[in-house]
């Protein structure tokens, strides 16, 4: 390479350190898709890095189907985990801290403190359950849109996401164009397949068919669909790997019992990828909300980027003024890159500032949590434009 | 810059839109925005090319060109470029096809494998030429079409493609007259700036 890399800091000094989440109220109604309103609404979210005199260095970060405001750093000292994208978020990281401030929100109809199902109805005093309004992207992008005022933003550096993320990040571009700069787009694509949506109903079927499920009146039973919700994380967790990811995570490796012949049959045969997924099952439904589940499913499945734009994607991107960097991982079959390359050709025919690559990783679609070396130099490369319209030298 | 590189750069107008095939490091790209303030992006295959484009704000799509333009339209650039890459393609004339599909003028540069060295090495060694310029062995080369200056032309003629200008680079890096009078025999690189 022409120019060093940036400096790999060391465990200590590349985290944003401890977090703590805040809550803002929003008491004026806020206008949806669906036609209908929410009358109020809290929005939980964290902020990294410092914004400055002239409120340029903004950058939002959109989440996915699961994922929630606390994206980088720890909440306690003796937290085992770190925020879901802490690899890309942090003092020399692609997202650096040092030099961006970024907003990173609970989207409404979450579960992790923004308001969403498990809110009271201020209506009926208690959970909205499955009364709780149906969203739309674009829902998420307009209570974004709030936050952006809240802090006095009037232009986001970037907006950046990944899967579902990417999905609200292209929504921004066309709904607000002067509204930032830059659209990172990761893992992403203009609309879910058949195939996409043929999974999101088999967790949804997984879902409503649980005896504890009431209609979505769980909460009102004193109760949880565990067993739905648990299936439903397992089905989804199996597209976001790759066969080939899995083989070498787990191959056929034994968790418990013996295939040997003549072993005995004592002890249970269990594979270590059955152990895996349901763990991975329990302490999602042990975590999530059901209801939630359902929405954000059905807001990725109703997600078409161009169907207000006679289904013409590049058409719908003339709309955008911003510059766009695409990615995508080679073995990820649940938003693949044929999906990000669909987006870049039609940017391109927009003749809109684009580029794209095309990352090799195993590890199918959760790849874009994962600091896999070639996609942090892709990442820091392209965030270098911004720090240089910032003013910072390098 | 390459000499190549900078011998093209006239024939491309300011304020156009340009794409790059085998852009590398983004070098021609970026020199063109500043001085042309062209709208330009590259089409590379090399991850760490790739990374360098990117980190000079340069954009770049990462592309096989062996795979085709089908993605871009008709006459979406004013101008589309290849410099030395010709001679990796694995259907040359099909790329070429589609560069005058998509873009509205093309510029080409290629090693002439028609230059004196060449013809003397293989003429007098009867070995396929390696040289400082040409260092790879024929067995393992990423050059698996080389054509030579008349070749170029003839493919010219028979796609009635036009020749706008063409020019050679001689052996002292130069756009030497010598070269330019017997361009098959004394250049080592070939230019060619053609349209439909």
């Amino acid at each position: 390479m022409t120019e060093a890399p940036p400096s790999t800091p060391t465990a200590d000094n590349d985290s944003v350190g401890i977090v703590v989440p805040q809550t803002l109220h929003f008491d004026q109604p806020l206008q949806l898709a669906c036609g209908r309103a929410l009358p109020e609404h809290d929005i939980v979210y964290e902020t990294y890095g410092e914004l400055n005199a002239e409120k340029s260095n903004g950058i939002l970060i959109c989440h996915a189907l699961s994922g929630h405001h606390h994206a980088a750093g720890k909440h306690s000292a003796d937290d085992r985990k770190t925020g879901w994208w802490d690899s890309c978020i942090g003092p020399g990281k692609p997202i650096d801290t040092n030099v961006f401030f970024v907003l990173s929100i609970n989207n409404i109809g979450g579960c992790h403190g923004s308001t969403g199902p498990t809110s009271i109805n201020p209506t009926t005093g208690k959970p909205w359950g499955p009364d709780f309004p149906p969203l739309r992207c674009r829902d998420w992008v307009e209570s974004q849109y709030l936050m952006m005022q809240h802090f006095g933003i009037s232009q986001w550096a970037a907006v950046i996401g990944g899967s579902l993320g990417g999905m609200q990040a292209m929504r921004w571009a066309l709904e607000y164009p002067d509204a930032l700069r830059h659209c990172i787009v990761i893992a992403s694509a203009m609309k879910l397949s058949a195939q996409n949506i043929a999974f999101n109903e088999i967790a949804r079927r997984a879902i409503t068919s649980d005896a504890n499920f009431h209609e979505g009146r769980y909460l009102e039973h004193n109760t949880l669909p565990k067993q739905g919700l648990g299936l439903a994380r397992m089905v989804g967790h199996i597209t976001y790997l790759s066969e080939d990811g899995m083989k070498q995570k787990f191959g056929r490796e034994l968790k418990t019992g013996n295939l040997a012949l003549g072993a005995g049959s004592e002890t249970a045969v269990e594979f270590e990828v059955e152990s895996y997924l349901r763990y991975q099952g329990e302490a999602f439904s042990g975590s999530f909300d059901a209801n939630t589940y359902l929405l954000m499913t059905k807001a990725l499945d109703y997600y078409d980027l161009a169907r207000e734009y006679n289904d013409d994607p590049v058409e719908a991107f003339k709309h955008a003024k911003c510059a766009f960097l695409v990615a995508s991982f080679t073995t990820d079959w649940r938003f693949a890159p044929a999906r990000s390359r669909e987006i870049v050709d039609a940017l391109v025919a927009a003749n809109k500032s684009v580029s794209y690559a095309e990352i090799e990783a195993d590890h199918g679609h959760d790849a874009f949590l994962i600091p896999i070396p070639r996609y942090m130099d892709v990442f820091h490369g392209y965030m270098k434009r911004l720090k240089q319209e910032l003013g910072h030298a390098f | 810059m390459r000499f190549d590189l900078t011998l093209i750069q006239p024939w491309i107008n300011a304020n156009s839109r340009v794409l790059d095939l085998g852009c590398g490091d983004g070098m021609l790209l970026e020199t063109l925005g500043k001085e042309k303030n062209i709208s330009g992006v590259g089409l590379e295959i090399d991850p760490d090319n790739i990374t360098r484009a990117l980190a000079r704000g340069v954009n770049v799509i990462e592309h096989d060109l062996n795979v085709g333009l089908g993605n871009f339209r008709d006459d979406s650039f004013d101008m589309v470029v290849m410099t030395l890459a010709l001679q990796t393609l694995r259907y040359p004339h099909l790329v070429i096809d589609e560069m005058l599909r998509v873009g509205r003028e093309c510029i080409v540069t290629f090693p002439n494998f028609g230059h004196w060295r060449s013809r003397w090495y293989l003429g007098h060694r009867g070995k396929m030429p390696v040289s400082k310029f040409l260092p790879y062995t024929w067995y393992d080369t990423p050059n698996i079409h080389f054509c030579t200056v008349k070749d170029f032309e003839t493919l010219c003629d028979e796609k009635n493609i036009r020749i706008l200008n063409s020019s050679v680079i001689g052996a002292d890096n130069s756009q030497s007259p010598l070269a330019n009078r017997f361009p098959n025999l004394l250049g080592v690189t070939a230019v060619y700036h053609i349209s439909k």
